[in-house]
């Protein structure tokens, strides 16, 4: 059983029991106590009490699985940073790599496009190739590291797709980076591990 | 007012001496002893007929535009196709004197050289019904640039039209600004627009999801086609071959951007010409033969100007690199004359037009406030339109070459990569 199926059915089972809870029985017509059928509360008891516990645990396990896959969304799309009119890959860019690296492992349908792009120093024309060449070189990381030539796409915005206005030094290092966006197969993110 | 009348009544003499007519249509004579760097007075007389005052107008402020010649201004009255007092107008320090009328479908123009009191041209235009409208207002930039080049040999610029981009779209002004006009729609940011020889078409890099493609835009219909040549990857920088049949771009993958050649108007297949091992080669613009290219390459570590030959052979650099330099030097544009290299480069932190001779690779810095960009010749090979922030806003702007003078071309909405058409004259 794969692992959104026995999330399902617990989920199913726990709705089930809170709905059986909820319900308030029509009252029984007063009968001799000894014909009576006996209700063993304990067990009543006992079956709720687990119910509760199977409802809470699917709870934190769903909880703690949607983090997961938010946070392996988050690592996918993660962005990387460029030097001024550079395209290598800095250390702190490698990690950000390294860490799409397994969830696309993980994610075989996943298919990304990565969309380089510049600060808006210098010609807007050079600076298309250059977007071009930071996307490629974020591509080459990531198949030099095994992954499939054939899921990522690269685009160059240039100049032109500013996140930062203005002409500091840090509006300018914001705009310096490769942006990863799922074209494909981001519906249904696996976490490494699972 | 009452000076001025009687100024002009003096100016045409009333009974002038027959002189000799030049009845050769096209009648170009370079009959002043123009010295380059001189500016001989011209003085333009009062243009009777409907729209006389808008083709006075328009011709005085070409004629300034030139900065070839000293437009000598202050002659506010019609009179007709009477005889010139060359006396006069020879005082008033003119060399050359334009008579024109205007009759409902042409204009009829003559140039004098007042020192030997004989005509310089006489010329018929054809001039569409509406004056004021573009076409209209093309043919005056047209008789402007006649005149220009009766008097100074050399043809004026005043009928070419101006491409630049602005809030994504293609726009397209005249010489003086007047009808700025968008001729795409709005999407696709389309950058880099350049001319077709014929002025016809334009192509243009345009985003689209798979990547940047290359179009051509049919001025004259307004559609555009996207070339099949250029679906995926980075497509960009198209410039069309001087003799209009070929688009040479750049095309990006993953290993490096190189200039390749493709057919405009058919599905033939692409040519590649430079091979950069991995860099950027990128802004292509052609000498005037069509057998070499200027561009843009990364291959030294930063950007600097190359020339290689349209075949891909010997590549070399142009600008003047010098090892441990790291000054950015990009978008060059080849005179139509074929002696500069126009390209901006960065000087002191801040981008600044420049140009480099070609046969003793001497450089000039034309301008000096603020930043200025994407610098792109005139027909005449003296003026620049260039992209500059020096007004806060970046904007075009047309520099004399010669003279330094700079005017603002453009108003409006932040305006950029612009490109100049060839003339758009009668021939």
């Amino acid at each position: 059983m794969s692992h959104r199926s026995r999330l399902a059915s617990l989920l199913i089972l726990a709705g089930a029991v809170a709905a059986a809870c909820a319900k308030t029985p029509p009252a029984p017509a007063p009968a001799p106590a000894q014909a009576a059928p006996t209700v063993d509360s304990s067990r009543l008891r006992d079956s709720l009490a687990n119910a509760k516990r199977m409802s809470d645990s699917a709870a934190a396990e769903h909880e703690r699985q949607a983090a997961a896959v938010a946070a392996a969304r988050s690592a996918l799309v993660a962005k990387v940073f460029f030097d001024y009119d550079k395209s290598d890959i800095t250390d702190q860019g490698k990690a950000i790599l390294d860490a799409k690296v397994p969830i696309l492992n993980t994610n075989p349908g996943i298919r990304i496009r990565v969309e380089g792009d510049c600060d808006r120093r210098g010609s807007d024309e050079y600076n298309l190739a250059l977007g071009q060449r930071r996307a490629a070189a974020a591509k080459r990381y990531l198949t030099d590291h095994g992954i499939d030539a054939g899921r990522i796409d690269i685009i160059s915005y240039g100049a032109e797709r500013p996140v930062a206005e203005g002409d500091s030094e840090d509006a300018y290092s914001q705009n310096r980076r490769d942006e990863f966006a799922i074209v494909a197969g981001g519906d249904n993110l696996k976490v490494a591990g699972q | 007012m009452t000076a001025g009348l009687a100024l002009v009544a003096s100016v045409i003499a009333v009974a002038g001496p027959a002189m000799a007519q030049d009845t050769s249509r096209t009648g170009v004579h370079i009959g002043l002893n123009y010295q380059p760097g001189t500016k001989p007075g011209v003085l333009v007389l009062p243009i009777a007929g409907a729209g006389g005052d808008s083709a006075h107008a328009i011709i005085e402020r070409d004629l300034d535009f030139a900065d070839a010649m000293n437009v000598i201004t202050g002659i506010d009255q019609g009179m007709g196709d009477a005889a010139v007092n060359f006396a006069l107008v020879q005082k008033l320090g003119a060399a050359a004197v334009v008579q024109a009328s205007l009759a409902p479908s042409s204009l009829h123009v003559i140039v004098y050289d007042v020192a030997k009191k004989r005509q310089l041209l006489t010329r018929d235009f054809a001039v569409p019904a509406t004056p004021g409208a573009a076409d209209w207002r093309l043919v005056i930039h047209d008789a402007s640039d006649w005149i220009q080049q009766a008097i100074t040999g050399s043809r004026g610029i005043a009928a070419t039209r101006i491409a630049f981009i602005r809030d994504g779209q293609i726009y397209i002004t005249d010489t003086d600004g007047a009808d700025t006009r968008p001729v795409t729609q709005k999407g696709g940011g389309p950058l880099s627009p350049q001319w077709h020889p014929t002025g016809r078409y334009l192509t243009y890099s345009f985003f689209a999801p798979r990547g940047t493609q290359i179009a051509v835009l049919d001025l004259t219909s307004g559609s555009a086609h996207a070339l099949a040549a250029t679906p995926t990857g980075l497509n960009s920088t198209p410039a069309f071959t001087p003799d209009g049949n070929s688009i040479v771009y750049t095309h990006g993958d993953e290993n490096g951007t190189d200039l390749y050649l493709v057919p405009a108007f058919s599905n033939d297949p692409t040519r590649r010409i430079t091979v950069g091992h991995g860099t950027d080669n990128t802004q292509p613009t052609f000498s005037p033969d069509g057998q070499r290219l200027a561009f843009t390459s990364g291959r030294s570590g930063h950007p600097e100007v190359y020339i290689v030959n349209i075949d891909g052979t010997e590549p070399d650099l142009l600008t003047p690199f010098q090892f441990g330099d790291d000054i950015y030097r990009a978008s060059p544009n080849w005179s139509p004359d074929g002696r500069l290299v126009v390209f901006e480069s960065r000087v002191n932190g801040r981008f600044q037009i420049e140009t480099i001779a070609l046969r003793d690779r001497t450089v000039r810095q034309l301008t000096s406030d603020g930043i200025n960009e994407d610098p792109k010749w005139a027909p005449d090979s003296r003026h620049v339109v260039f992209t500059s922030n020096r007004t806060g806003v970046r904007q075009l702007f047309i520099l004399d070459s010669e003279s330094g003078r700079t005017r603002q071309l453009t108003l409006g909405g932040p305006a950029r990569l612009s490109a100049w058409s060839r003339s758009m004259g009668s021939p």
